[in-house]
């Protein structure tokens, strides 16, 4: 049965289809594995982010200071391994850091009351700050770990490889989509999107909640850091900039409501599948030029936008309707 | 106006940050005047501080709409790259000017459009020119950055009047036309009015949509204004580089200031002077010879702090405390 | 009264900001009771409710669950010892589904994940019972309010199962859903709960409750079986005197004139909000407007002001057709109106008692055009002293003001535009007795200073005293129009049970 709330995530999973399809038809060379395969490597860094930012924004948050969590744990990282630490430590080091300092925005969040958009603000100029503090240049990366987790693959047919980028990032969503529906947590996180005052009045941890929450999206904008050390091979401190509009942009895109509540982690992969189709499609054409990307996200966000204020409407008026009918 | 008292957090936060540079760099409140214009690092503060107070002044009427433009900092880059690709061109100023304040507007009233009449919130309609905003430049500029030559429009940026550089002219100016604009009419306690309760507002006829929209088109317009001076400053347009997280600065002015981001209560001197604690703080560091990775890390102290003061958690407690010691002898 | 007692406190206190809300509250609940609990707005009903669930904490007193000493520090605290609540606005979340409001933080789990098919079928075992048949999977914004309250109150009972607390659950029902919910109150009573139920509908407390007790500026004014108890001496606990005179008889002055209308509407009306009507309104009259909520009494009132627009019928004001679309078109006609909701809809909180006055004048004025300081001055100063409103303070933000000065202050706002037609949705509604008096005098006063009035108002005591014609609603219909001696309270009652189709 398909519901009113499902519509945005059919939306976005409709457009991509066709988005493919037309791009097939003009390029019958961008239907296969291999294409498919750099799709998902070259936006694994994203789409792990994405995955964080779709539980804060469902809680009817923001993260902002997500692209800054990556730089910082990326140079952080390089900077670990050029010290000499093995890598394998480095990534659980620059994991715990980087969910330490979510969770503290979260606690931030909640015990000053404050909005979510100011505290992650801060958020994102302390970790940039600390990512400069670390090292201003970019920091190469060369160990035999790292190429041995470069090298990981599973063979796809036709030459396509699905990275260990991409598998790390299908992980996230697995575990995202569990998270969000087959978890006490994701249900409070769902919870606190609709209504935060009713549902702490539904006994819902708000504290605990938060923290949690925030404490998520720091892990998975770590994990996002390392994802991108492993693509990039190097720290790099100005890295990232703006990811965290490009993490937004792909969960509103995959049709989870800005205002929190509503929304699938599904929903976020496709999002990212269709701002890394755009990029494809433009490296096909070869005469367009990148920033098109941006104005084409523009207007699918207001696309989106614009379609769920009108479902919202739609199901406001036939709310109205059916108590106007008596119930 | 007459309501200095309540600048004093401000004005003495300000003021302290000015004293602690002024004790590492003795130098920083020495001015000077060379070739008829006037130089220091006070001077300097006053000229680098032009984009985020003229973003802070419409970003003030915004926000205290309940609202908020994430898009300003795009729209400098698109009001930049108009102008430098219209100077480049050989166009007179005057028609530069024009245009790009007319672009400014017309980026301004799209975002009040989605917010008043399709009323999608602030936060999400502005952030679609944020994101597509840098594309719609490079649209623009080509995709290269943009150079020119022309003193004409320079002087925007470099030039002096009577000795005072004109971009701190164009803040103040603005700043006073602005405000003038908001306190002389009813504008602004209408705003006020929308911003603490748009729905009764509207019940006693306030046109709070009309309002909202104008609140954005005057931050389009503030935002054409910053993204010519910057072009004029370096005689050139940068289209990803162009205000890029200014917006973020302009909001942090605000706040300083003062004005709530529930809405409500604004005052535009506040949110000036909170734009130049943040240029300060900037051009302090520069100076203190910190190095300038430091700037973010004493931003993000500085926000935390103000936070932890302005939070209703924060405030509830002072409150109590207040009460406690207004108890004595008054009636409860 | 205590060895049988279910919940217990004794000798409650509770203050804010120094003020004391709660001066040594007892309360006894027996298991397998309905008990009402009344009082005035400002009373502390509600922060009785909030300590005895856990939402407050108390300052001083005891509180006994079963006998036995228990202190709850949250409302998941309260409900783990068995004291479950419903309140009346905020009571579950529109955008999850029905199951897991159901079970929402108590998810049955398996293998340490959420087991979602034996939540779905526990949901629809668990609403089954209560008579409801509702999709588990479909959010909750899909049903009506009636349906979502009997699921608030499945979730309350099967979450604590001893004590469920009821926060005026009848506001926003009809008829019809009242007796529903009484039916599933009925039957959770023969199953041994204590229920404690808040209403301000005393019909409905004598119908369903057991026993009463009343609250009255945060002090107890006693525990009574309702069966020993005549409504009079109820109303009489409740108000802290004997009925008040002012509502006792019909104002003389309350006759028709028979100038002509100055306001038609002439089949006006809006689909799914209320039918077609014809209304004239005359000067120096009071048209009052009787009904139910949700009878489309405030939708009347909506319709009149322009903020919602008409689908059928048109509008005249002195014989000329108007277009109201807009609160302005309506206030640019001389009509003026204080809504229902004074918080959410009437108050602009962080403004003064001056800005909060002046601004229906300063709209209409339009925003070039500013009232100057001095005028502005004198404005607050006139109202403030014509309607007593206290603290005598225009710099005081209208937030820190007690319900009945915040009222009075929304009634200088359009006194202050000298308007033609007032609309009043609600005038007196939770504000104290004094304020009360003072605001069916000014009405009275303003009628006969010949200003056309429209007033709604669910005390029916009141209407009888200063309409000069009361229009009885019922099914969103204007079924009944009562003139002069007619207008008796037991005629707008029984108008009232008129069903709406059958006018």
């Amino acid at each position: 049965m398909i519901r009113a709330r499902h519509l945005p995530f059919l939306a976005t999973v409709l457009i991509f289809v066709l988005a493919y399809a037309l791009c097939v038809l003009q390029f019958p060379n961008m239907l296969s594995f291999r294409v498919l395969g750099n799709l998902l490597t070259d936006n694994a860094f994203l789409g792990i982010a994405a995955v964080g930012m779709t539980f804060v924004i469902l809680s009817g948050g923001i993260d902002l200071s997500m692209g800054s969590v990556i730089a910082f744990t990326s140079v952080l990282v390089a900077v670990l391994v050029r010290a000499g630490v093995h890598p394998a430590l480095a990534f659980a080091l620059a994991l715990m850091v980087s969910t330490g300092f979510g969770a503290l925005m979260g606690l931030t969040i909640h015990a000053l009351k404050m909005p979510a958009f100011v505290v992650t603000l801060a958020g994102m100029f302390l970790a940039r700050g600390a990512a400069f503090l670390l090292s201003t240049d970019s920091v190469p990366i060369s160990h035999d770990f790292i190429k041995l987790l470069k090298g990981l693959f599973i063979r796809l047919p036709d030459k396509g490889k699905l990275s260990f980028l991409a598998i790390l990032m299908l992980l996230a969503f697995v575990i995202g989509v569990i998270l969000a529906h087959r978890t006490r947590f994701g249900a409070n996180v769902y919870a606190i999107g609709g209504s935060e005052q009713s549902a702490e009045l539904m006994g819902v941890p708000l504290r605990k909640t938060m923290v949690q929450l925030y404490a998520f999206s720091g892990f998975m904008a770590g994990l996002a850091g390392l994802a991108y050390t492993l693509y990039t091979s190097a720290g790099y401190s100005l890295a990232t900039v703006g990811v965290e509009l490009d993490a937004i942009a792909a969960v509103v895109v995959g049709g989870t409501l800005l205002t929190g509540g509503s929304g699938l982690v599904l929903g976020t992969l496709f999002g990212v599948l269709i701002q890394g189709l755009i990029q494809t499609y433009i490296v096909f054409d070869g005469t367009l030029s990148s920033w098109w990307t941006k104005i084409v996200i523009g207007l699918l966000l207001f696309a989106f936008i614009v379609l769920q204020r009108l479902i919202l409407l739609v199901s406001e008026r036939r709310a109205a309707i059916r108590s106007a009918a008596g119930g | 106006m007459t309501r200095l008292r309540q600048l004093y957090p401000q004005l003495l936060a300000l003021g302290v940050v000015l004293l602690l540079i002024g004790l590492i760099s003795p130098g920083f409140f020495s001015v000077t005047v060379q070739n008829g214009r006037l130089y220091g690092s006070l001077i300097d503060v006053g000229v680098r501080v032009a984009p985020v107070a003229l973003l802070a002044v419409g970003m003030t009427l915004v926000i205290a709409t309940k609202g908020i433009d994430l898009s300003v900092g795009a729209v400098m880059a698109i009001t930049g790259a108009i102008a430098a690709t219209l100077v480049a061109d050989g166009h007179p100023v005057p028609v530069v000017l024009l245009v790009a304040l007319s672009l400014g507007l017309v980026c301004g009233l799209w975002n009040g459009v989605l917010v008043a009449f399709l009323d999608i919130q602030p936060i999400i309609a502005t952030l679609i020119l944020m994101v597509a905003g840098r594309g719609i430049a490079q649209l623009i500029t080509g995709g290269v950055i943009l150079t020119f030559n022309d003193p004409a429009f320079s002087f925007l940026g470099s030039g002096a009047v009577m000795g005072v550089p004109t971009p701190i002219l164009i803040w103040l100016a603005m700043g006073l036309v602005v405000g003038l604009l908001v306190r002389r009419t009813a504008l602004g306690l209408l705003i006020e009015a929308v911003g603490i309760n748009r729905r009764a507002s509207m019940l006693v006829g306030v046109r709070a949509r009309f309002l909202i929209l104008a609140t954005y088109a005057i931050s389009g317009l503030c935002a054409a204004m910053a993204g010519m001076i910057v072009t004029a400053d370096i005689h050139g347009a940068d289209a990803n580089n162009a205000g890029l997280w200014l917006e973020l600065d302009a909001i942090l002015a605000v706040v300083i200031g003062g004005t709530s981001l529930a809405g409500g209560r604004f005052s535009i001197t506040a949110s000036l002077i909170g734009a130049l604690i943040i240029q300060s703080l900037n051009t302090g560091i520069l100076i203190s010879g910190w190095p300038p990775e430091f700037n973010l890390i004493v931003k993000a102290v500085v926000i935390v702090a103000i936070l932890t003061l302005q939070s209703p958690a924060v405030a509830e407690e002072l409150g109590v405390l207040r009460d406690l010691l207004r108890r004595k002898g008054a009636k409860p | 009264m205590t060895e049988n007692a279910l919940l217990q406190a004794q000798g409650i206190e509770k203050s804010f900001f120094g003020v004391k809300v709660l001066d040594g509250v007892d309360f006894s609940l027996r298991g397998g009771e309905i008990h009402a609990l009344l009082g005035e707005n400002g009373a502390g009903k509600s922060t009785l409710v909030k300590i005895l669930t856990g939402a407050y904490r108390r300052d001083a007193g005891v509180m006994r669950l079963a006998g036995r000493e228990v202190e709850p520090r949250s409302v998941a605290e309260a409900q783990d010892l068995g004291i479950g609540t419903v309140y009346q606005e905020v009571n579950l979340l529109d955008n999850l589904t029905v199951a897991e409001n159901v079970y929402l933080g108590r998810q049955p789990r398996r293998a340490g994940l959420v087991d979602r098919r034996r939540m779905r079928a526990d949901a629809r075992d668990l609403l089954a019972r209560y008579g409801v048949k509702a999709d588990p999977d479909e959010t909750l914004a899909h049903y009506p309010v009636a349906v979502r309250q009997i699921i608030a109150i499945a979730r309350a009972v099967d979450l604590s199962g001893k004590v469920l607390f009821l926060d005026e659950p009848t506001a926003s029902l009809d008829a019809r859903e009242v007796q529903a919910l009484f039916d599933v109150l009925r039957q959770l009573r023969a199953q041994g709960l204590g229920i404690v139920i808040i209403t301000h509908f005393l019909d409905q407390v004598y119908q369903i409750a057991d026993r009463v007790t009343v609250l009255r500026n945060g002090r107890m004014v006693g525990s009574r079986a309702l069966s020993d108890l005549p409504r009079r001496d109820l109303v009489a606990m409740m108000l802290g005197r004997e009925l008040a005179e002012v509502t006792a008889h019909r104002d003389p002055g309350a006759v028709l004139s028979d100038s002509p209308a100055a306001f038609s509407f002439k089949d006006y009306g809006k689909r799914g909000a209320i039918a077609p009507f014809d209304l004239d309104i005359r000067a120096g009259e009071v048209v009052g407007i009787a009904g139910l909520l949700g009878s489309g009494r405030t939708e009347t009132a909506r319709l009149l002001f322009g903020i919602d627009r008409p689908d059928s019928g048109e509008a005249r004001v002195d014989g000329a057709t108007v277009t109201l679309h807009s609160p302005q078109d309506a206030i640019a006609r001389g009509f003026g109106m204080c809504p229902e909701e004074r918080k959410s809809d009437g108050i602009i909180g962080d403004l003064s008692v001056r800005q909060n006055i002046l601004l229906a004048l300063q709209a209409s004025r339009g925003w070039s055009r500013p009232i100057a300081r001095r005028e502005a001055d004198a404005l607050a100063e006139r109202y403030i002293k014509a309607l007593d409103i206290r603290p005598p303070d225009p710099n005081r933000p209208i937030k820190f003001l007690s319900g009945g000065n915040q009222q009075k202050v929304i009634l200088a706002r359009w006194l202050a535009t000298d308007p033609r037609l007032l609309i009043l949705d609600e005038p007196t509604r939770g504000i104290d007795i004094g304020a009360h008096a003072e605001i069916i005098t000014l009405i009275e006063k303003l009628r006969e200073d010949g200003m056309a009035l429209v007033v709604i108002s669910s005390e029916i005591e009141e209407l009888v005293t200063f309409s000069t014609r009361v229009i009885v609603l019922s099914d969103r219909h204007h079924v009944r129009e009562l003139r002069g001696a007619e207008i008796t309270a037991e005629a707008i009652v029984e108008a009232m049970a008129v069903p709406g189709d059958a006018a």
